[in-house]
């Protein structure tokens, strides 16, 4: 299968993250990842989770069933996406009467579940199928200007039975990644915790103080952005950043980007070919570092 | 319901026998997710490692696994706090007689939601995949966006074939029946 990708989009990234697809299918189509698109996808069914398991099972065994008839694996840009289909295609593999069970449903719009293709997320096929030594390679301007913070999010590393290709406690993936931009990565207190997203709906109070001790955290080692590879929690930190700062009457003032756009920026495109301007947070002085290649004071 | 603010939590009130129903755990044993609810020993690695207890006054994943083994049926169903997990699963990655935490509490919130105490939130989304496949519906402005980005248009979903997979489950039928008494 190869570096051909069914490219699984999900609701969280065509609805309100645009930035984060634009850029990725840029550095991949340079890195040379061939995406498929595959019009009859539906929700991953995480967002379901929670009222009906059954439900999740079934929307996930779908689209994974779709994938199984082009012979394709998946790729996701959503960690949330990632993790349902990797946890649903190893539970439905193991367990036969669920398996059972959930193909009975399928059989009603004619797919069956077998369990013969795999999903990842962007930052695992940058990892595992491009490699860090390529990705080294297709660097022509170096971000070395830049002292940057990581945010991995939750559903990228746990659980560690269902995800399990990075260290939930010590992740390193995305630091290596970031450190091969040329920029510099920050540690700050607590940077495994969640961004608050999914309480978002139920308590936006609980979820934005969430946002906002991650922020007060990266604030604290002075980092110049913030680097998320989850369309979630960059909503959280950017789309909500302004809301925040009103709520607790505080300035941060913090970029947030998509992974895929610091990558870019070091393959030497530009801020309008990686839809900057699609960010809430003002990114103007970062990029103006970039450009001129200083260091802050 | 779980959505107004003005229904207290439930979890600290003081607890009468007759609420008690020594069976709920043995229920929660056989439903996938929950199966080692019985071996949690109550060490609190949940509920300290939690970041929403951190910032919520109600939420406690060890006192919501507590009152399902005591066996406080309709208290931790109807309890506001069973909602604000945010799944970041701290929990069961860090549980040391491995319960999956998180697992137990999305069988609680599942059993909840048949009971019909489920935040709007769940309900829209529930509603949004009956009728496009996707938990959120673009707005067309933003599908027409795209093809001026660059970006190929978005995928078109099979809807009616997604309804078809989803026929005879429970917690969707309530949903559907509650959009069409509303008029939607």
């Amino acid at each position: 299968m190869g570096s051909k990708y069914l490219i699984f989009l999900g609701c969280a990234v065509p609805y309100r993250v645009s930035a984060y697809e634009i850029s990725s299918r840029k550095i991949l189509q340079k890195l040379g990842i061939e995406l498929v698109e595959m019009p009859e996808f539906n929700c991953c069914g995480l967002p379901l989770d929670p009222v009906s398991h059954e439900t999740m099972l079934i929307l996930a065994a779908r689209n994974l069933a779709l994938a199984e008839q082009q012979n394709l694996n998946i790729l996701t840009l959503c960690p949330g996406c990632a993790g349902t289909l990797k946890k649903v295609n190893k539970i439905l593999k193991a367990d036969k009467t669920l398996r059972e069970q959930i193909n009975g449903h399928l059989k009603e719009a004619g797919l069956e579940f077998k369990g013969t293709v795999e999903t990842k997320h962007i930052l695992q096929l940058l990892k595992e199928d491009v490699g860090l030594e390529k990705i080294k390679a297709s660097v022509v301007k170096p971000l070395t200007m830049l002292k940057v913070a990581e945010h991995n999010g939750c559903h990228i590393l746990r659980p560690k039975e269902y995800i399990g290709f990075d260290d939930p406690e010590d992740p390193q993936t995305l630091r290596t990644l970031i450190e091969a931009t040329g920029a510099e990565v920050l540690d700050y207190i607590d940077e495994t915790e969640c961004c608050g997203a999914p309480s978002v709906g139920v308590s936006d109070k609980v979820a934005l103080a969430l946002a906002r001790d991650k922020l007060s955290h990266v604030k604290m080692v002075n980092a110049q952005a913030l680097i998320t590879i989850c369309p979630f929690c960059h909503i959280m930190f950017d789309t909500n950043e302004v809301r925040i700062e009103r709520m607790f009457n505080e300035a941060y003032g913090i970029p947030v980007l998509h992974y895929p756009q610091l990558l870019g920026l070091a393959m030497g495109m530009t801020p309008e070919e990686l839809a900057f301007n699609e960010l809430r947070v003002d990114t103007s002085k970062l990029l103006k570092q970039v450009a001129e290649g200083v260091k802050p004071e | 319901m779980t959505e107004t603010a003005t229904q207290k939590d439930s979890t600290r009130d003081p607890i009468k026998a007759s609420e008690i129903d020594p069976r709920f755990k043995y229920e929660l044993v056989k439903m996938h997710g929950s199966e080692k609810i019985l071996k949690c020993f109550q060490c609190g690695t949940c509920t300290s490692d939690c970041p929403v207890a951190r910032f919520s006054d109600s939420y406690r994943p060890r006192t919501l696994i507590r009152m399902a083994i005591l066996g406080l049926r309709e208290r931790v169903l109807k309890s506001d706090a069973l909602w604000l997990c945010a799944a970041c699963f701290t929990c069961t990655d860090r549980c040391p007689q491995d319960v999956e935490v998180a697992s137990v509490i999305r069988v609680l919130r599942n059993l909840a939601a048949e009971k019909g105490c489920v935040p709007q939130v769940f309900k829209d989304q529930a509603g949004s995949v009956l009728e496009s496949g996707y938990a959120y519906k673009i707005p067309e402005l933003r599908a027409k966006k795209r093809e001026s980005q660059g970006l190929p248009p978005l995928p078109k979903g099979n809807p009616e074939s997604v309804r078809k997979s989803l026929k005879g489950v429970k917690f969707l039928e309530t949903v559907e029946k509650k959009g069409e008494s509303s008029g939607k």
